[in-house]
């Protein structure tokens, strides 16, 4: 028999919701424990960064990695897993488009810290405690992970192989390329590793579209009473199904929800937030002499970047690509 | 003095030709304005806008025919619904919505190219070059 491929898993800024996808494999996870050997993982097993330093150059035959970017420890942690792995998958749409905690780069890094070490109501700071890289007293001297100006999905950091895209992604969707990296039946480089088709594509409410979409006003979800048998946009709720790419089964669909778009875009779109924006403005059903009822509408989007780039912000066009970090 | 880059996207059936009745009738207008030719002002995506303002483009105008003249029927009036969704969306990343501007323009409307062209060149020069919140480089 063939040598086991020995995989690594790690985690950056996340909830820890990836992590769970993988466990929650379940039944599945026993025969891929015994296809593979794990070689490196934090949240479950007892492993030091020692332990990938130790390991030879490409020794993971693929790593896992969950989270996005938002200080230099996992920068060191990231690089670090590149150097010793042939394959990197971005797990999770944090990894792979910045996810939910990229939505705090709308704030500067001082206002974040300046919030949380200071003023928010629950902050109790007597010693007036704030983060610094370099820590110096009379006895030690600490040297701290750097926080960034902003969050960085993988990819601006390391060169990534694949992303499995979702928040979090489906565990069948993790045992699905399990079996194909056993099998050896990945596609080429840099693919999203679901199909490259939108979600209102496979939606079971899809039909319940008229031919000509269009709409008179906007709702908020939490301010609503949805139909769930009924297409959410046809019901003026926000729902990214055109502008997100398919393979989650629907599941906030079925849920009774609208789609935030967790799975990105498609290939060829830069931007899930402005694709989304662009199919938006197609259906809203104002002519330039209603403009002032088209501006009523659009005011009811209360927070447009939240809700049209809720887990791609970090991998919006509107942060210039070339402040790149890591320089591969 | 600050000399600012503006990328002007103009539909073809009516904006883009009265640049051109502008050129032909020898009219001058600002320099700093770099025209982009479109077949409908419709097919200017988002993207195509903030991939401008990315690349450095410190100011983008949307030009296109008057409502009701629209080529393809009704493209300006997704136009115009995009560009307000937009102005809306760039000010939550600290750009400026003077720095994107839609103008209705006819074919005959030579001298209309030319007064807004110099307008919104003085704007942006007012405004400064852009400085997009990503553009903050870090070093860690
Ligand atoms: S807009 Fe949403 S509810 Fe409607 S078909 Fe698309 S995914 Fe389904
Ligand atoms: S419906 Fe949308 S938000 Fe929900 S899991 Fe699917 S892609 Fe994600
Ligand atoms: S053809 Fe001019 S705006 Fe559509």
């Amino acid at each position: 028999m063939a040598e086991k491929p020995t995989v690594a898993f790690y985690w950056c800024a996340s909830c820890g919701g990836c992590e769970e996808a993988v466990v929650d494999v379940a039944h599945g996870i026993l025969d891929i424990v015994n296809a593979v050997n794990i070689g490196f993982w934090p949240v479950a097993l007892d492993f030091k960064k020692g332990d990938v330093e130790d390991v030879p150059d490409g020794f993971y035959a693929a790593t896992f990695i969950n989270g996005a970017i938002r200080n230099s420890e996992q920068e060191e942690m990231v690089k670090l897993l590149r150097k010793k792995s042939g394959l990197v998958f971005a797990l999770g749409a944090c990894a792979h488009l910045g996810g939910i905690p990229s939505l705090a780069n709308l704030t500067s890094k001082e206002e974040i810290l300046e919030y949380v070490y200071r003023r928010s109501p629950s902050t109790e700071n007597a010693q007036n405690t704030y983060p610094a890289k370099v820590y110096r007293d009379a006895a030690i001297k600490l040297e701290l992970p750097e926080f960034f100006d902003r969050v960085y999905p993988l990819n601006q950091i390391i060169d990534v192989d694949y992303y499995i895209p979702g928040c979090a992604p489906p565990s069948e969707l993790v045992a699905d390329v399990f079996m194909k990296i056993l099998k050896g039946e990945l596609p080429k480089k840099g693919a999203v590793l679901s199909p490259n088709k939108s979600l209102c594509s496979s939606c079971f409410l899809n039909d319940t579209k008229p031919e000509k979409l269009l709409i008179k006003e906007l709702k908020r979800p939490h301010l609503t009473v949805i139909d769930p048998d009924k297409c959410f946009l046809l019901q003026g709720l926000v729902c990214m199904g055109p502008a997100t790419r398919t393979g989650c089964n629907e599941r906030c669909i079925h849920g009774g929800m609208p789609c935030r778009g967790c799975f990105g875009p498609l290939d060829g779109v830069l931007d899930q937030g402005l694709s989304m924006l662009s199919a938006l403005g197609s259906i809203l059903d104002f002519t330039p002499e209603q403009e002032k009822e088209l501006d009523g509408v659009i005011g009811k989007i209360g927070d447009p970047a939240g809700t049209f780039y809720r887990f791609s912000l970090g991998a919006s066009i509107f942060y210039r690509q070339d402040g790149k970090r890591g320089g591969e | 003095m600050f000399e600012p880059k503006i990328v002007a996207f103009f539909c073809n059936w009516c904006t883009y030709t009265a640049a051109d009745l502008a050129g032909v009738s020898r009219m001058k207008y600002s320099p700093n304005v770099r025209i982009i030719r479109v077949m409908c002002s419709g097919r200017i995506d988002p993207e195509l806008i903030v991939k401008a303002f990315e690349k450095g483009a410190d100011g983008v105008i949307i030009g296109g025919c008057h409502p009701g003249d629209c080529h393809y029927q009704n493209g300006n009036h997704k136009t115009l619904r995009r560009y307000k969704l937009l102005k809306g969306l760039v000010e939550q990343f600290d750009i400026e919505w003077e720095r994107l501007r839609l103008e209705w323009i006819s074919a005959s409307e030579g001298e209309k190219v030319q007064r807004v062209s110099n307008e919104f060149t003085e704007q942006i020069r007012v405004l400064g070059p852009i400085q997009m919140k990503g553009g903050r480089v870090v070093h860690g």
